[in-house]
């Protein structure tokens, strides 16, 4: 079973999402996202700066088997990338919700964030996806 | 591999399986009107023996002109040993092997093609080849597009002195896709493009196409133009010839950074003129951009058992891993051209190239020095040229042309269409295939022409 922790956010499109204390958001893809993926080699980043609706593809994450687009889970900028992920694209298969990060965004609108799945919800969903 | 048509009792097999009753309602998506019924223009199948004597005559028509036409397909000496070995039966497909644990042959020549184009270029990746020079500048004109994320542009400068065909190609295949080809001009008394008539403010832009040597056969003052190119946020692409980088500065040096994409026509590397095609484009690009590289990528790895092999590579750009995505729809590559160029490169090796450009060079420019010592012969511009130059005539070049076609000589190609500017001009080559008496020939003949006289028959 995929691990899913409580205090996260998710989007039905497999990516994670950490409210930070600066009011904005850090954003990855789930541990189950990434079993399907299987053994990454590349991810290609958003520039930093570049804006973003939601639901927009914002980078590519790429595995052995398939390369699969990422989507921006709440429409904001791009205000930093997890640039380690050059030299170490498999992170996200390692620790995806610690250093397998992905981007930090500053959301457009704050409160879009509460609009996301908790937690259980994104387990019922792969629950149901997986039958 | 034969060709296995399907037997009408095959067609109907699948018919049934999938439920459809003929083969009209399998394409009946088709409107009627633009069903094809029947090939009207293809006459009834030959004999061997008939379709043999049909492509000798077709052959003779041909001639064996003494060629000093180059623009953009040239004449050298291809080794005898080149397409003796390409042809072996170990070497003899067209087509990208799938499939490595069958094909550790054909991806190990590929891998070393690759390895010779980047040394060649001065860049760290090759990709397998692309159809021809001109398809292999609109694919680098998309992948400038799409690598260069900082411009958001679709804005992409192509100097005049760009091969007049490959602009052509490039605008159809890259002008559908939004992309804008903005040509720069070039000053007509050396046959160059000016960096220093190039906009000050250009905008936005995502590449700036770099030819070297350019149409003209003439230099660019190539360093300049890629540091304009980096200074302005652009990519630089480019757009050589392999023998002439074998003898010049490579693109992976130009300027400051050095060209980010080089890409051209591979045909100098041992294919034969042979009207026309089969060719390869060739494409080689820095790492940081080798994602966006269109075409097949070969790589070497380690098996199971730790020995080395070779297997495609990166993948997930091209279309049968994301159809909508991939980086080109077209992800062949020539592999039986690329067979023949790689045996050539290593039985030429750098030195041997060297000395091809080299000797093409010294050619040109003697015939250059006999032809406009003829009245009414002068060189059109004043920078140094590689093996093309381009002469002005004082009379309009088809009539000169067709003069010396009658002493059987292939005189060069006529400017005048693609550039009226230039007045009457012509753009001739010299490989390192002629000799001293060749260009006799030549220039005797052009007197004549020039003086009215009757050509003598070589």
């Amino acid at each position: 079973m995929s691990n899913v922790p409580d205090n996260l956010k998710y989007k039905k499109t497999h990516e994670w999402v950490q409210p930070l204390d600066d009011g904005t958001l850090r954003v990855g893809i789930t541990d189950h996202a990434q079993d399907l993926l299987g053994d990454m080699v590349y991810v290609e980043l958003p520039e930093v700066g570049q804006t973003f609706q939601t639901g927009e593809e914002c980078g590519v994450v790429e595995s052995v088997k398939a390369a699969s687009d990422l989507y921006c889970p709440v429409a904001g900028e791009i205000v930093e990338v997890n640039e380690a992920l050059a030299q170490n694209p498999e992170a996200p298969n390692k620790d995806p919700y610690g250093d397998g990060w992905i981007m930090r965004i500053k959301p457009n609108d704050a409160d879009e964030v509460s609009t996301l799945m908790d937690a259980q919800a994104y387990r019922d969903m792969i629950a149901s996806d997986s039958d | 591999m034969p060709f296995i048509p399907h037997t009408e009792q095959e067609i109907q097999d699948m018919l049934q399986t999938i439920g459809v009753s003929d083969f009209d309602a399998l394409i009946d998506e088709i409107p009627k009107e633009m069903r094809l019924k029947r090939l009207e223009n293809i006459p009834k199948g030959m004999s061997e023996m008939e379709i043999a004597k049909l492509m000798r005559d077709r052959a003779a028509q041909d001639g064996h002109p003494l060629c000093f036409l180059g623009a953009g397909a040239y004449e050298h000496h291809i080794p005898a040993a080149v397409w003796e070995i390409a042809t072996r039966g170990e070497y003899y497909s067209a087509y990208t092997p799938y499939q490595a644990e069958a094909s550790q042959g054909t991806l190990q020549l590929i891998y070393e093609y690759q390895t010779m184009m980047a040394n060649l270029t001065g860049l760290d990746a090759s990709n397998a080849s692309l159809y021809d020079g001109a398809s292999a500048l609109a694919e680098a004109v998309l992948m400038a597009v799409r690598a260069n994320r900082r411009s958001k542009s679709k804005r992409v400068l192509i100097p005049r002195t760009v091969h007049p065909a490959y602009l052509r190609a490039a605008k159809t295949l890259v002008g559908n896709q939004g992309i804008a080809l903005e040509t720069l001009p070039f000053d007509h008394k050396t046959g160059s493009t000016p960096v220093n008539a190039l906009p000050a403010s250009p905008g936005n832009i995502a590449a700036v196409v770099i030819p070297q040597p350019n149409f003209f056969g003439v230099m660019e003052d190539v360093d300049a133009l890629t540091d304009w190119a980096h200074a302005h946020g652009a990519l630089a692409i480019g757009l050589v010839n392999p023998m002439a980088a074998a003898l010049l500065k490579p693109p992976g040096q130009w300027g400051a950074k050095g060209a980010d994409i080089a890409c051209g026509e591979g045909q100098p590397l041992g294919i034969p003129l042979s009207s026309g095609g089969p060719y390869f484009g060739f494409m080689c690009c820095r790492k940081e951009h080798i994602r966006q590289m269109p075409g097949r990528i070969v790589g070497r790895t380690r098996d199971l058992n730790g020995k080395r092999g070779f297997v495609l590579t990166l993948q997930a750009r091209e279309q049968h891993i994301r159809r909508s995505k991939a980086t080109s729809n077209i992800c062949t590559n020539q592999g039986l051209m690329v067979t023949a160029a790689t045996i050539y490169m290593a039985l030429l090796g750098g030195q041997g190239l060297r000395r091809v450009a080299m000797a093409s060079h010294h050619n040109t420019a003697a015939l250059v020095q006999r032809l406009t010592r003829l009245h009414g012969v002068e060189c059109a511009f004043d920078r140094p040229y590689l093996h093309e130059a381009v002469l002005r005539l004082d009379r309009p070049v088809d009539d000169v042309l067709a003069g010396l076609a009658k002493a059987n000589l292939l005189g060069g190609y006529d400017l005048s269409r693609d550039y009226p500017e230039l007045g009457h001009s012509m753009l001739i080559c010299v490989t390192e295939t002629k000799s001293e008496a060749d260009l006799d020939v030549y220039a005797t003949n052009l007197q004549r022409v020039l003086e009215g006289r009757k050509v003598a028959n070589s």
